[in-house]
């Protein structure tokens, strides 16, 4: 069961200290969204925040739940049709999701479905030239983040012991893998694929910039404006480069954790065409 | 999509004792018995040696070909790429090789259609999601998938299979949910999280992982296709399935719009739905049935 005694507010901390307090649209109380200037342009933020009384009570702790997810597709793709023919704004997820929606009827009513809505949102954002950039400001896990931020042309995290990326959460990883929680920490300890904290995860090269000495959870004004300055910088980089995800195996520590990544592809580009 | 009704019990017998049971197959079978005959390359195969560097580190027994075969081959004398996962090796999961291998290959496919060479790629999904021994690197290689399957679909259609008895779950039932079309017997199931980790999650009252019949009444392949969240259903025989495959590139290039841009669609029928109310896989059906 679920351990999270009071759910985490930082992705609408985060939110609001970015969109400096912009009405969040859409009819969902769990997806917020706004527009909101970043650098001289106008950027679209999007969180998903914890919600009490959402009609799913599986997806009451800011899980990405059914409705979730199809929230997010819409709301993604509205930049994508409203600035065709003019600049491409920039789209930042704001990640502090612990997990998608666990339950009999997301599963019946097609969460995989509006997930991948999800996913192909902000994939095809993506591809039309928005910059996306994901912010990780707490837990990034799983199908959640696949769904919120994963398909991002970069990835930023706020160095905080709460931020956290992981296939599964640990209860769950345990079971299935039939190991104990205590050796999962050992093994995660070892192999930084494995580990649940940022540190790790930024050994795996995945990662644009990680953002220490800042609160994450009541985030100063001097705060605010190194992650808008963060925000910025990589936005500009995705403008300089392409459209794809080509970045995460390029990096010095993608190179040393993710050379089977680079070797698959080197070697079937060699067969590919070979007769 | 959907034809007007699921294959009914066989009455011509001597078709039914031909059948070729794709279920069984493994991955390396069920690759060539989709493609032309005698047009099966596999790349990076065993012989390659690209295992996973990661299982011997945890005391696991690496596989030569980490669980996916990759081949390139013709379907109806055209240029095709199958991905098959091999369910028997750690449940199809997906790790930084076998995930890599897929992303990768798709990237190359894409790259030909950019060139004006079509690939018609074909996905035979059967995988429990991410293999949790390569946890961060399985999950990174998903992403890569999906983007590549988002990237590709916009030359091709993305043909995705889940025959069973795995099924297709984790962040691979996103991948099958991105393909442009869905083929699936009855045997499959689809489903983001799968029912032991809903039980582990949520309690043996959210759902008993154990009752087999109440599991496949929810996310099973004929449940999947009666509700419109599958293209074909076909019976478990691999010239059946092989022609479904086919039948799916020739319904059109460009592809028609797949299910995950028809967002009004969905959030009306889903803001139809009061999740207090008890919901059954009929009333699923009769709700979201697409034929006229």
């Amino acid at each position: 069961m679920s351990t999270e005694a009071s759910p985490s507010q930082r992705g609408r901390v985060w939110f609001e200290a970015l969109t400096g307090g912009a009405t969040a649209a859409g009819d969902l109380r769990s997806v917020l969204i706004a527009d909101a200037a970043l650098g001289r342009e106008p950027a679209r933020f999007i969180a998903v925040v914890a919600d009490a009384h959402n009609r799913f009570p599986r997806a009451r702790n800011g899980e990405v739940g059914i409705d979730e997810g199809w929230a997010l597709a819409l709301h993604v793709r509205q930049p994508i049709a409203a600035d065709r023919d003019g600049a491409r704004r920039p789209i930042i997820a704001i990640v502090d999701v612990p997990s998608q929606a666990y339950g009999r009827r997301e599963e019946f009513l097609g969460i995989h479905l509006a997930c991948a809505a999800a996913v192909d949102a902000y994939a095809s954002a993506r591809l039309a030239g928005h910059p996306v950039i994901a912010l990780l400001v707490g837990k990034a896990m799983s199908g959640a983040f696949l769904a919120h931020g994963y398909q991002a042309n970069r990835i930023i995290a706020l160095d905080s012991a709460e931020v956290m990326v992981h296939a599964m959460g640990k209860q769950a990883a345990a079971r299935v893998t039939r190991r104990s929680v205590a050796e999962l920490d050992m093994l995660g300890a070892t192999f930084a694929p494995m580990a649940y904290d940022i540190h790790s995860f930024a050994k795996l090269g995945l990662l644009y910039s990680l953002i220490s000495g800042v609160d994450a959870d009541a985030p100063r004004p001097e705060d605010v404006a190194r992650v808008r300055a963060e925000l910025e910088r990589a936005i500009a980089e995705v403008r300089a480069g392409g459209p794809g995800l080509a970045s995460r195996l390029v990096s010095r520590e993608a190179r040393a954790s993710r050379a089977a990544s680079i070797e698959v592809r080197r070697r079937l580009a060699e067969q590919w065409d070979a007769p | 999509m959907n034809t007007d009704r699921a294959p009914a019990a066989p009455r011509d017998y001597s078709r039914f004792l031909e059948r070729r049971s794709f279920i069984e197959m493994r991955a390396r079978e069920r690759a060539r018995a989709v493609l032309d005959p005698g047009s099966f390359c596999e790349l990076l195969g065993p012989f390659d040696r690209i295992k996973s560097p990661w299982l011997p580190l945890q005391g696991i027994i690496a596989q030569a070909d980490d669980g996916v075969v990759l081949a390139r081959g013709t379907l109806d004398g055209k240029p095709a790429l199958v991905a098959a996962i091999e369910s028997a090796f750690q449940g199809g999961s997906t790790g930084e090789v076998s995930g890599a291998k897929i992303a990768g290959a798709l990237e190359l496919a894409c790259r030909d259609c950019e060139q004006g060479r079509p690939v018609l790629p074909v996905l035979l999904l059967e995988t429990g999601g991410v293999r949790l021994q390569e946890a961060n690197l399985g999950l990174a290689a998903i992403a890569e998938i999906h983007a590549a399957i988002v990237a590709l679909r916009r030359h091709v259609p993305v043909v995705g299979v889940v025959a069973g008895m795995v099924g297709c779950f984790g962040g691979m039932s996103l991948a099958a949910a991105l393909c442009s079309r869905l083929v699936v017997t009855r045997q499959a199931r689809i489903g983001m999280n799968g029912p032991e980790v809903i039980e582990q999650e949520a309690g043996i009252a959210e759902l008993d992982a154990t009752d087999r019949a109440l599991i496949w009444s929810l996310i099973g392949g004929e449940q999947r296709w009666a509700a419109g969240l599958a293209d074909d259903l076909e019976d478990d025989d691999a010239e059946t399935i092989a022609a479904a495959v086919r039948g799916a590139f020739a319904s059109g290039t460009p592809p028609a719009l797949p299910r995950t841009v028809l967002i009004e669609r969905y959030r009306e029928r889903l803001a139809a739905i009061d999740p207090r109310q008890p919901l059954d896989g009929k009333t699923l059906r009769i709700l979201w049935n697409e034929s006229p």
